[in-house]
């Protein structure tokens, strides 16, 4: 088969022996597939926007492929083996993967079109996997395409052969560009990047990425940024597949008002997994996957293969589900996020999307995982959990009908990652601090990069970063006469390599199966580890306490150095673990959308019944506000009173307004007892009757709501946060200051004797401008504690409060009342625990 | 989703809540909850375990932990020193955490401990971080100090009237299925050992067999530091790690 050429009248055609190889297997180059190669022999850098199944790996790799098929015809006795006399030709091609697994299997498909075109090339993969031997091996003698990760980059850049590995490199492909942008290895990979640009100015970048609200930001990403303005690599949308089917489950059982199990719609599930070849069924966190998964298996009259994946489960054990989901033998696999990304898995011809979506172009991968071939849509179900969840699927499902995106936009470059990266250029060779300046900044995240921040990320690797100059004797780099800085000592070196990367979700504790205990006897080592949970949850534990994992019910037998011993338990009602993995908040979008969808009663047809019931009674028995409002009931219930607002920003943005709202409250001598907060909605209760004083004249729902609460209020609150100390620690440990691993020991936390929190204490107290304060509230602006979207609500909302006082509780405030007492924000409150703790006990006393 | 009972900020409670007897040896003792130990009847102020210096201790071995462990430390102690003007110090060992910790001490950090030395009697425990008496730190030297009741030493050996620290007792109390991590005084009717007080000190849990070896059974109490109070709870009620 010929290729499309009338297409690309002006691109040279794809040489014969391509062509031919294409024709063997019965495909026609894709359109876009012709333009990326067009685009590189323009010597143009790219970024490829493609549905799954686009072929999209291939258009990545063509134009590396034909450049070095053409390069063949030379003769290829010149390349050594050991220590090189005459040089190879070198590293052409780098590829880049957010996960190890993709990397290793991009190399496997990438080898069949070399093989079957008998092409001389030679492609390696490199991961934290790969030998010694290799490594010291591809050092010297690289391939002429290696496949790795955005670390092992880092970890080639802080060598001494960098400019030699690096010189003759002509492509970097960068692979799911939308996912690793988003994160800090985004920052550090675009870091390497700019570093890659110095060594090697010949060189053109790929990008591959799903559909993305902002494609610019990607096209940044992809070229250097000068110092006169922003540059942008070329753009190439591919066709997109036909448009997916998506429905919402309309169950005949009750649709339950709050919690996230999806329990009442396990008949269906069960009944579409039946009906279908594979089914594939997301989840939004381990827990929920953990239980649905459970379920699924007691109902399993059939006895279907069903597997369960996530991302705390033992590597082995996940490369097995995979594996069998390639062979097409399972008939439905319960994932969370950790199967958003990779290669495709085998025939699924269903998604089951249960929970929220969150974010619409979330959603649209997922839904994307299910068939392959572009001409036929993509079947998915939404399966809410509770009735809030019904209004979030309906406002997905018309946004995937618009094709609305709302990825996030590009990040700015955190400081921690600088630190790091700084460091690593040190330990690769001596620099001088302008040039090092002027290449980070062409780093699209860093662009913006103010040298006074600079030389404060330079000062913080040196010494530390302290106003009190105490530490000049222990610097860990130093600059010299000649103006560059170098490392002081090779131990540094040797540190820097042993703790290379941004990964710091938790330290994880491994689950190790053992027998049951018999009382007093001392539990046996060995068994199977399980996989690993972390290790703020096994803290919240006692022994004999049981919880779901790895598709088992578990009782917790003993923490055994850095392992959690746990047996079978024969409880059938277990604890389930609350660990936080994978809880995206809803995003500002979809929350937009949802707003919108409760304000306009015309569009309720859409919904479920019983939803659509439940919003006509809260119409009637309060109100819906408008879609720019917001609505705050009060009420009495329990001879306390209550304040309900619906702000739809989130759990995490909620969760600060109420720590905030609290603190205000008792300013106002409102006596505040507690707060509660879902994905839509935040409750506060308490002894003082908030309406009385509205009416009084004598608080103001402005006022108590206002934009001020960010200065001092959160300040306060920021000193004595276990989720800011959390935040601190991950800066920490990417910054370099806490080491994760030492050299010869591989020590875990719990080992170590420095506590991240008492360093936080001190320091926020000496020092509150320190870089990394910084780098941890701007982390904490996005992240754990989301600040800087409850800026933008309270900002939103301003002027537009709408009051409503009632005698009782409110239909829309049901769901978010019956979380009360279910979850708890992450080591807050402890002293209040204690008392209740040490009071209870006083009672049992004097009784 | 998440439920949690208001903030208990410092406003709360005010300072000094309820002042937290315990009795050692028929020695009356005030616990404070700043993890220090005041005997009235004999006007003595007793820390343990400063670690005065880690973080330039720490960096001198590549760590950059921030240098101001040690003003913070003091500053504290000066608190405290304010508040019950003492008539004697005593600081139970492991006050410097090498040394050579003494010869770092920064000059405004060396003034502030010459201040709270100023009119008192200023006692040095030696530990096994400083089993050696240091110069230019003021106050005197011992291994062990006895007054009345009560020996004052670093390691605890479990003798009757020991009151001791090198251990920095932490202690787990789980309620509501949540647990909370404290340092805590570890005590029974004749012995006790003292929270670390140092910025940077981290802690060992009171189930470890450590502490059974010096009380001998579980029969003892851990008295949890807390916002401007301190919380008793039995041994035995509180978690292993």
């Amino acid at each position: 088969m010929e290729p499309a050429r009338d297409l690309f009248d002006t691109t040279p055609p794809l040489p014969h022996v391509f062509a031919r190889w294409f024709a063997s297997r019965g495909w026609q180059p894709r359109a876009h597939q012709l333009a990326l190669l067009a685009k590189a022999r323009a010597g143009r850098s790219t970024l490829l926007i493609a549905p799954t199944g686009g072929g999209k790996t291939l258009a990545g790799f063509l134009p590396t492929l034909v450049e070095l098929s053409e390069r063949d015809v030379r003769p290829r006795n010149f390349r050594s083996t050991g220590r090189a006399l005459v040089r190879s030709q070198g590293l052409h091609t780098l590829y880049i993967s957010p996960l190890k697994a993709l990397a290793v299997d991009i190399a496997r498909n990438l080898e069949i079109p070399v093989q079957e075109m008998g092409l001389t090339i030679r492609l390696e993969t490199r991961t934290g996997d790969t030998p010694t031997s290799k490594r010291q091996r591809q050092r010297r003698d690289p391939p002429d395409i290696l496949l790795t990760t955005p670390e092992q980059l880092a970890l080639l850049l802080a060598s001494a052969d960098a400019p030699y590995m690096f010189g003759t490199l002509r492509r970097v492909v960068l692979d799911e560009l939308h996912s690793l942008v988003t994160s800090k290895r985004g920052d550090l990979l675009s870091l390497g990047l700019a570093r890659l640009f110095a060594l090697a100015p010949q060189l053109t970048t790929v990008g591959l990425s799903a559909t993305v609200a902002e494609p610019d930001d990607l096209r940044r990403f992809l070229v250097p940024q000068l110092p006169q303005g922003e540059a942008r690599a070329d753009l190439v949308i591919a066709q997109a597949g036909a448009q997916p089917n998506v429905v919402m489950l309309d169950t005949e059982e009750h649709l339950p008002w709050a919690g996230h199990s999806a329990r009442h719609a396990l008949g269906d599930i069960y009944r579409f997994i039946k009906t279908h070849r594979t089914t594939l069924i997301f989840v939004n966190t381990r827990s929920q996957a953990e239980f649905l998964f459970q379920e699924l298996w007691r109902v399993n009259d059939d006895n279907h293969a069903i597997a369960l994946h996530h991302g705390s489960l033992d590597v082995a054990q996940r490369r097995r589900v995979e594996g069998a989901m390639a062979e097409g033998k399972l008939r439905a696999v319960v994932c969370t996020s950790s199967l958003d990304l990779g290669v495709d898995w085998g025939d699924v011809d269903l998604v089951i999307n249960v929970g929220a979506p969150k974010g619409c172009s979330r959603l649209q991968q997922r839904i994307g995982r299910s068939n392959h071939r572009l001409d036929e849509p993509s079947e998915a179900v939404l399966v809410p959990a509770n009735r809030f969840e019904a209004l979030e699927c309906r406002a997905a499902i018309d946004a995937v009908a618009e094709n609305a995106q709302d990825t996030p936009p590009l990040r700015t470059g955190a400081l921690d990652v600088l630190a790091q990266h700084i460091l690593g250029r040190a330990v690769g060779a001596p620099f001088l601090p302008d040039e090092l300046f002027e290449e980070i900044r062409a780093a699209a995240p860093y662009a913006a990069l103010g040298r006074a921040d600079f030389d404060a990320a330079v000062d913080f690797v040196a010494t530390g970063g302290y106003a009190l100059k105490a530490y000049e004797r222990f610097a860990k780099i130093r600059q010299g006469k000649d103006s560059r800085w170098r490392v002081t000592h090779p131990r540094v070196a040797q540190r820097y390599r042993m703790n290379v990367g941004t990964i710091v979700e938790a330290d994880m504790i491994k689950v190790r199966l053992v027998r049951s205990r018999r009382s007093g006897a001392v539990v046996p080592r060995g068994g199977r580890i399980l996989g690993e949970v972390e290790e703020y949850f096994i803290e919240t534990l006692t022994v004999g306490d049981t919880f779901v994992f790895a598709g088992e019910i578990l009782r917790y037998e003993a923490l055994v150095e850095d392992e959690a011993y746990v047996s079978r338990a024969d409880a059938t009602d277990p604890k389930v673990p609350a660990y936080e993995g994978g809880k995206f908040p809803l995003s500002t979008y979809l929350a937009a959308r949802v707003r919108a969808l409760l304000a306009k009663p015309e569009a309720w047809h859409a919904l479920p019944e019983q939803v659509r019931e439940w919003l006509e009674i809260q119409k009637w028995r309060s109100m819906l506000p408008r879609a720019g409002d917001l609505l705050v009931e009060t009420f009495p219930r329990a001879a306390k009173y209550y304040l309900v607002c619906y702000p739809f920003e989130g759990r995490l943005a909620h969760q600060t307004l109420g720590m905030l709202l609290t603190r205000r409250l008792e300013r106002a001598r409102l006596r505040p007892l507690g707060f509660v907060a879902n994905e839509y909605a935040l409750a506060v209760w308490g002894l003082g009757d908030v309406a009385w004083r509205i009416a009084n004249g004598d608080l103001s729902l402005a006022q108590l709501f206002d934009e001020d609460m960010l200065g001092d209020d959160l300040e306060a609150w920021l000193a004595e946060s276990a989720l800011m100390k959390r935040t601190f620690r991950s800066c920490a440990i990417v910054a370099g200051l806490i080491e994760k691993r030492f050299p010869g020991e591989e020590k875990s936390r719990r080992q170590l004797t420095i506590s991240t929190d008492l360093v936080y204490d001190v320091l926020r107290k000496h020092q509150p401008d320190h870089i990394l304060l910084r780098a941890a509230r701007a982390d904490a602006a996005t992240g754990l504690l989301d600040i800087k979207r409850l800026g933008e609500m309270l900002s939103r909302i301003k002027g537009r409060i709408v009051h409503k006082a009632l005698d009782h509780v409110s239909p829309l405030s049901v769901p978010v009342l019956l979380e009360i007492g279910r979850e708890t924000v992450y080591g807050e409150a402890s002293d209040t625990l204690l008392a209740e703790a040490a009071d209870e006990l006083i009672k049992e006393a004097m009784k | 989703m998440t439920a949690f009972p208001a903030h208990s900020g410092a406003d709360r409670f005010p300072r000094r809540h309820a002042d937290h007897a315990i009795a050692v040896n028929s020695t009356s003792l005030l616990a404070d909850p700043e993890g220090a130990l005041y005997w009235p009847e004999q006007g003595v102020l007793v820390v343990a375990d400063l670690h005065l210096e880690k973080g330039s201790s720490f960096a001198a071995r590549g760590v950059l932990l921030p240098p101001y462990d040690t003003a913070a430390t003091l500053a504290r102690l000066a608190r405290l020193v304010t508040h019950y003007a003492p008539r004697c110090v005593v600081a139970l060992g492991d006050s410097f955490h090498d040394g050579d910790g003494p010869a770092r001490l920064a000059g405004s950090d060396r003034e502030a401990l010459s201040i709270m030395q100023r009119g008192r009697e200023w006692i040095w425990i030696t530990g096994n971080h400083d089993p050696e008496p240091a110069t230019g730190i003021g106050g005197t030297f011992s291994a062990t100090m006895t007054s009345g009741a009560l020996t004052f030493r670093h390691l605890p050996t479990g003798a009757p009237g020991e009151v001791s620290g090198h251990l920095h007792p932490v202690a787990r109390v789980a309620h509501r299925g949540r647990a909370v991590s404290r340092r805590c005084f570890a005590a029974d009717a004749t012995r006790m050992i003292l929270p670390a007080f140092g910025a940077f000190t981290g802690g060992l849990n009171i189930r470890d067999a450590m502490f059974a070896d010096v009380f001998g059974t579980l029969a003892f109490k851990a008295h949890l530091l807390g916002d401007g109070r301190l919380y008793a709870f039995a041994a035995k009620r509180c978690l292993p790690d």
